[in-house]
């Protein structure tokens, strides 16, 4: 196995006084897919929220544990988690470009927020587009409302904003589930591509997106993780038996 | 399949029934509205020209004008507006983004609540004891502003809580995923979005305040005001106030004078309320979500 990018070391998380994350150990490797499945419920949403630190801005929920990145604990009292969140995008479930800024705007909006500009702009702009597949689509009108597009697109916006901060991470939550079957077939050919350059976590309902996509897939189940191994194994071989009965559609 | 092409009679009867019902609770109040227009200015008609507008009160009245109470109703507008909504908004966006829910937040919002429904004349007491006796603005323009500004603000924070409400959370998520302070993602996406929103609640409370009389003759507008606001520490009156002494006279050219006045104020207030359809409007083809 690759050198793993994040290190998750007993990681709990809580909803007020109801657990939902309970001691979390996972490798995350280095430019390599990583499927988080399991059924509703089972935290995986959760568990990509914590390693950006999204999960403590939901009122009354918190995390504890270790999650390293490239060797440094994100939840270190020292670490800014706004600052974070730079390093470690975030694609989510439902596409939400900025309503009031047009396509161009919403891709340099990461850096509008930050109160900086990068030098050059457009450069920026088309790389962003080019990177999440959306370039040649949208090249001859930029000045759009981001809104104006197809959903399948706007997730790719919403993509390509996430690119243009350069995040060593990107997470994605359900980045699918809310677009058809052409959309998604895009988006996941999107992920193989953005392989090479990003590590990339991705939480899915759809089993058979994790197999086109990840190369390791882990299996929660009620705030745990049951197993997690090479995408191959999990849905070939799983060693455990609650994987298999998920995998194979038995419950769930 | 008969059942098919059965009508229930009495399920289509009282389907038009109630139509009708609902029609005509739509169609009275608009033909009251428009009787009371309608009658105001055919009663005002004559009195309705330039030199009305630009006019100073008189003892004839056929000769009295409108001018110092239209001023000081402009000046007490925009004054009122400068104080009620930039505290009013910031209220709102405190209460609504970084207010820790709790029993603390409950009760300043019950109370909030509780203000808009505050008789305006007891405002007009606190005004007049606050701001015209303690901080001995005496019947000044700024006390009357600022007794209407207090007015306002449980409208101004109540109405910009509703628009900010109808920002979905999901966009204040991808701010702060992308790395946004919490209050550069409520500057540059919450607040752009919900702008129509919270213009549009703060220009109709705005109109609201305009017709505003009882705070202000309790506070002790003068009644009778033959120069134009100077300063903020002038006397000054407005346009009820103008209205109400008008009213209160005996002579029949009073009258006429008071239904020239009731129009001008009503056009006022209309165009106050277009503008925030207008504004909205413009907005919110900017903003579709």
């Amino acid at each position: 196995m690759v050198e793993p990018r994040m290190k998750v070391q007993g990681l709990k998380a809580w909803f007020g006084s109801s657990i939902a994350l309970r001691d979390i150990d996972l490798d995350i490797a280095d430019k390599q897919v990583t499927a988080i499945i399991g059924p509703s419920g089972c935290g995986k949403s959760t568990f990509v929220r914590c390693l950006n630190r999204m999960h403590e801005v939901t009122p009354n929920a918190r995390a504890e544990g270790k999650v390293l990145l490239d060797g440094k604990d994100i939840y270190d009292p020292a670490v800014n988690p706004v600052a974070l969140r730079r390093y470690v995008g975030m694609v989510f479930q439902k596409p939400n470009p900025f309503p009031t800024m047009s396509i161009r705007e919403n891709v340099l909006a990461g850096l509008t927020l930050l109160g900086t500009r990068a030098k050059d702009e457009s450069g920026l702009v088309e790389r962003s587009l080019r990177q999440a597949a959306l370039w040649e689509e949208v090249r001859g009108g930029l000045d759009r409302p981001g809104v104006s597009l197809s959903g399948g697109q706007q997730q790719r916006l919403c993509i390509a904003r996430a690119l243009a901060m350069e995040p060593e991470v990107l997470l994605m939550d359900e980045p699918c589930s809310a677009l058809d079957p052409i959309a998604t077939a895009k988006v996941e050919e999107l992920i193989l591509e953005l392989r090479r350059r990003y590590t990339i976590v991705i939480v899915t309902h759809n089993m058979q997106q994790a197999q086109r996509v990840a190369d390791t897939t882990a299996f929660f189940y009620m705030g745990s993780l049951v197993e997690h191994a090479a995408t191959t194994k999990i849905f070939g071989n799983p060693t455990e038996r609650r994987t298999a009965d998920y995998v194979s559609g038995r419950f769930g | 399949m008969s059942r098919l092409y059965t009508v229930d009679a009495q399920a289509v009867a009282a389907e038009r029934a109630f139509r009708a019902i609902a029609i005509l609770a739509l169609v009275l109040p608009l033909c009251l509205l428009a009787l009371l227009f309608g009658g105001t200015l055919i009663d005002g008609f004559s009195r309705l020209s330039f030199d009305f507008l630009s006019g100073f009160p008189s003892r004839r009245p056929e000769e009295a004008g409108i001018l110092p109470a239209l001023a000081g109703t402009m000046a007490l507008m925009l004054l009122t507006a400068a104080m009620a909504i930039p505290v009013g908004v910031g209220a709102a966006i405190y209460l609504e983004e970084y207010a820790p829910p709790g029993k603390i937040t409950t009760l300043i919002e019950v109370n909030i609540r509780n203000l808009a429904g505050v008789p305006s004349i007891i405002y007009g007491l606190l005004g007049l004891e606050v701001f015209v006796r303690s901080l001995q603005m005496d019947r000044s323009l700024i006390a009357g502003a600022c007794t209407l500004a207090l007015l306002l603000l449980p409208m101004v924070v109540m109405a910009s809580r509703e628009a900010l409400r109808t920002v979905p959370r999901m966009y204040r998520e991808a701010a702060w995923a992308l790395g946004a302070e919490k209050w550069t993602g409520i500057r540059r996406v919450v607040l752009p979005m919900c702008l129509p929103g919270i213009l549009t609640g703060v220009i109709l409370s705005l109109a609201r305040a305009i017709g505003e009389t009882a705070p202000l003759i309790t506070l002790g507008a003068l009644t009778y005001v033959s120069f134009l606001p100077t300063s903020l520490k002038s006397a000054f009156t407005a346009l009820p106030i103008q209205i109400f002494n008008w009213t209160s006279r005996p002579q029949a050219g009073f009258h006429v004078a008071a239904a020239a006045g009731i129009v001008v104020l009503l056009t006022m207030m209309l165009l106050l309320n277009a503008t925030a359809i207008v504004l909205r409007m413009r907005l919110q083809k900017k903003v579709t979500w």
